[in-house]
């Protein structure tokens, strides 16, 4: 399309467009809102506004009848008139035409502009995507019942969710056994062996290996607790199996044969007004001794699979934060 | 009568083209001695497509909720009409489709078909291959039974002992320390916007390259890999590659 400024003649006449009266516009609406809330200095500000946009209105619209500003054109020198003779076949005349074309500009534009709005939309959405799988996970103290409910030496096979929003997707097990008092620090304090029941190698439920207390008459305890629907089947476990990819583990959960790479993860507990309390979940490499006396070797909460000792380690440096 | 149909055609094409694109798309060149070998390509194409047909009406039952998702499962097999049947296809369509992916690729491979210059559309089609695999690890967890919410925990572990990125990428995938109503949601996402949305797109540009480049004949034909269109030598392709267009005066052959 030809630029239509020159044609004349037979066109309607149409003054240019200006965006002067937007501004008249506010400064009237000024004016009027003023003589409701404040009349003698919103509406005063209000009319000065519409006064001077008003003007510049009415100068845009009469500027033709006015005839156009002389154009001057700027100043030039001519390069080669005053390159020195020696150097002239040297240095190459200057292209003709614009240095910077506008259509160069214009595609430069678009594009940065379409990268920096690709880019402002696309932070948030990816972080929206990535960062709350990393953030603000959720930490749960569950209520497993009363110490006494958990007869000394006997296994149970205990059942409870840990998230009450949640409810039968985060039922969780653990293999519980009372170890009975032992002395810290000159006082008598309750201990336990709580093993979670995932297998370390990749997730899999492990089992109790060895009769359940439905088979030798013991009856299943199911704790009074506030939300969790706890209960604890007494068991005679030999050890612990996986049914996934067979492996082994012994009471304390060192591993004894199979895929397994460490000791079966165990959880932390605090007892408060005689009740049993969950807390975290933690990684072993190995366990030492039985029960009470058992040596643990205890590493952050780290996921299956994961060495936590030894050389491969260094294959898990960091890992995401974790309850 | 003719006008009736021809007339709109004759409309459409006028506007957009999009009848002689076509007719560039499907009436090709190809070797006579093509075998049925090379139709495997276009089945694999069919079971996607009965894969996202069958996909989008079985969205329109499932709820992707841990309390609902295995309820409205059993309500498509059992209660809805003809449901045990869209949710069947969908099912064993999932199997037929890898299956077909991988024959393909064999013969693609048996046939050398991924030499110059179609190394690129082999590339393509790898990445195909892994969303596919990829459709098939997310589609597992939707029943949301035991066989699905288990499966699911090895495979995210499985990725989780990848070394030094393995344990992000596996809270990634969970959306969390432990799957629950996150991983559920989000593989749901995954499943049924993500991947199908890449497969379109890289299918569009797999077929863009074999329309481009042409068939290849079988590993015993005696003709060369390819042939020219009509009054379009191929000016990018290395000389020899393809054999020149038959003369409309001598006839086909």
């Amino acid at each position: 399309m030809e630029d239509n400024e020159t044609s004349g003649g037979d066109e309607p006449h149409v003054p240019s467009p200006t965006v002067w009266p937007i501004g008249f516009a506010i400064g009237i609406a000024t004016l009027l809102v003023g003589l409701i809330v404040n009349p003698l200095w919103i509406s005063t500000i209000g009319a000065a506004i519409a006064i001077v946009f008003g003007v510049l209105w009415a100068r845009a619209a009469t500027s033709e009848l006015r005839g156009r500003p002389v154009e001057v054109e700027p100043e030039r020198r001519d390069l080669t008139a005053t390159a020195a003779p020696a150097g002239a076949a040297a240095t190459a005349p200057p292209a003709p035409g614009e240095t910077f074309p506008r259509n160069r500009f214009l595609e430069g534009t678009t594009l940065g502009l379409g990268a920096l709005i690709g880019g402002v939309l696309t932070v948030p959405v990816a972080g929206f995507a990535l960062l709350p799988a990393f953030l603000k996970q959720k930490k749960f103290v569950v209520d497993l019942g009363s110490i006494s409910d958990y007869a000394e030496g006997q296994w149970y096979v205990t059942t409870f969710t840990v998230d009450p929003t949640e409810v039968e997707v985060s039922r969780r097990t653990a293999f519980i056994r009372n170890n009975g008092l032992i002395a810290t620090g000159g006082k008598q304090a309750p201990s336990f062996t709580i093993i979670s029941n995932r297998c370390v190698h990749l997730g899999c439920p492990v089992q109790a290996n060895g009769p359940s207390g439905a088979i030798l008459g013991m009856k299943t305890v199911r704790p009074q607790t506030p939300h969790s629907a706890v209960s604890a089947v007494p068991s005679v476990p030999a050890g612990f199996g996986c049914p996934c990819h067979g492996g082994q583990y012994d009471t304390e959960g060192n591993r004894t044969a199979g895929p397994p790479v460490r000791a079966l993860d165990r959880y932390d507990y605090s007892i408060a007004n005689g009740r049993l309390l969950l807390t975290s979940r933690y990684s072993v490499s190995k366990v030492d001794g039985t029960g009470a006396q058992a040596k643990i070797h205890k590493y952050k909460s780290v996921g299956p699979g994961e060495h936590v000792d030894g050389w491969e380690q260094i294959f898990y440096p960091l890992n995401p934060p974790h309850n | 009568m003719l006008a009736l149909v021809n007339y709109p055609i004759d409309w459409l094409e006028e506007r957009s083209g999009l009848i002689g694109g076509l007719r560039y798309f499907l009436f090709r060149n190809v070797p006579s001695d093509t075998n049925w070998m090379q139709t495997l390509g276009s089945a694999t194409l069919t079971a996607f497509i009965v894969q996202a047909v069958t996909g989008v009406i079985l969205a329109m039952y499932y709820k992707p909720t841990p309390g609902e998702a295995y309820k409205s499962i059993q309500n498509i097999t059992d209660s809805l009409t003809l449901g045990w049947l869209v949710r069947g296809m969908h099912k064993w369509g999932a199997s037929v489709f890898i299956i077909l992916l991988f024959l393909h690729m064999g013969r693609v491979f048996l046939f050398g078909a991924y030499k110059y210059p179609r190394e690129l559309n082999w590339i393509v089609g790898v990445l195909l291959l892994l969303m596919g695999l990829l459709e098939g690890f997310t589609g597992y967890l939707l029943p949301w039974d035991q066989t699905a919410y288990w499966a699911t925990v090895v495979g995210i572990n499985l990725n989780g002992t990848a070394p030094w990125l393995g344990p992000w990428l596996a809270q990634f995938l969970r959306g969390g320390q432990e799957i629950g109503a996150d991983t559920l949601t989000r593989f749901y996402s995954i499943h049924m916007l993500l991947i199908p949305g890449a497969i379109i797109a890289l299918i569009v540009l797999h077929l863009y390259l074999v329309v481009r480049l042409g068939v290849t004949s079988p590993p015993w034909s005696k003709e060369a890999a390819g042939m020219e269109r009509d009054g379009q030598p191929s000016r990018r392709l290395r000389r020899g590659l393809t054999r020149p267009a038959p003369r409309p005066a001598g006839g086909r052959d």
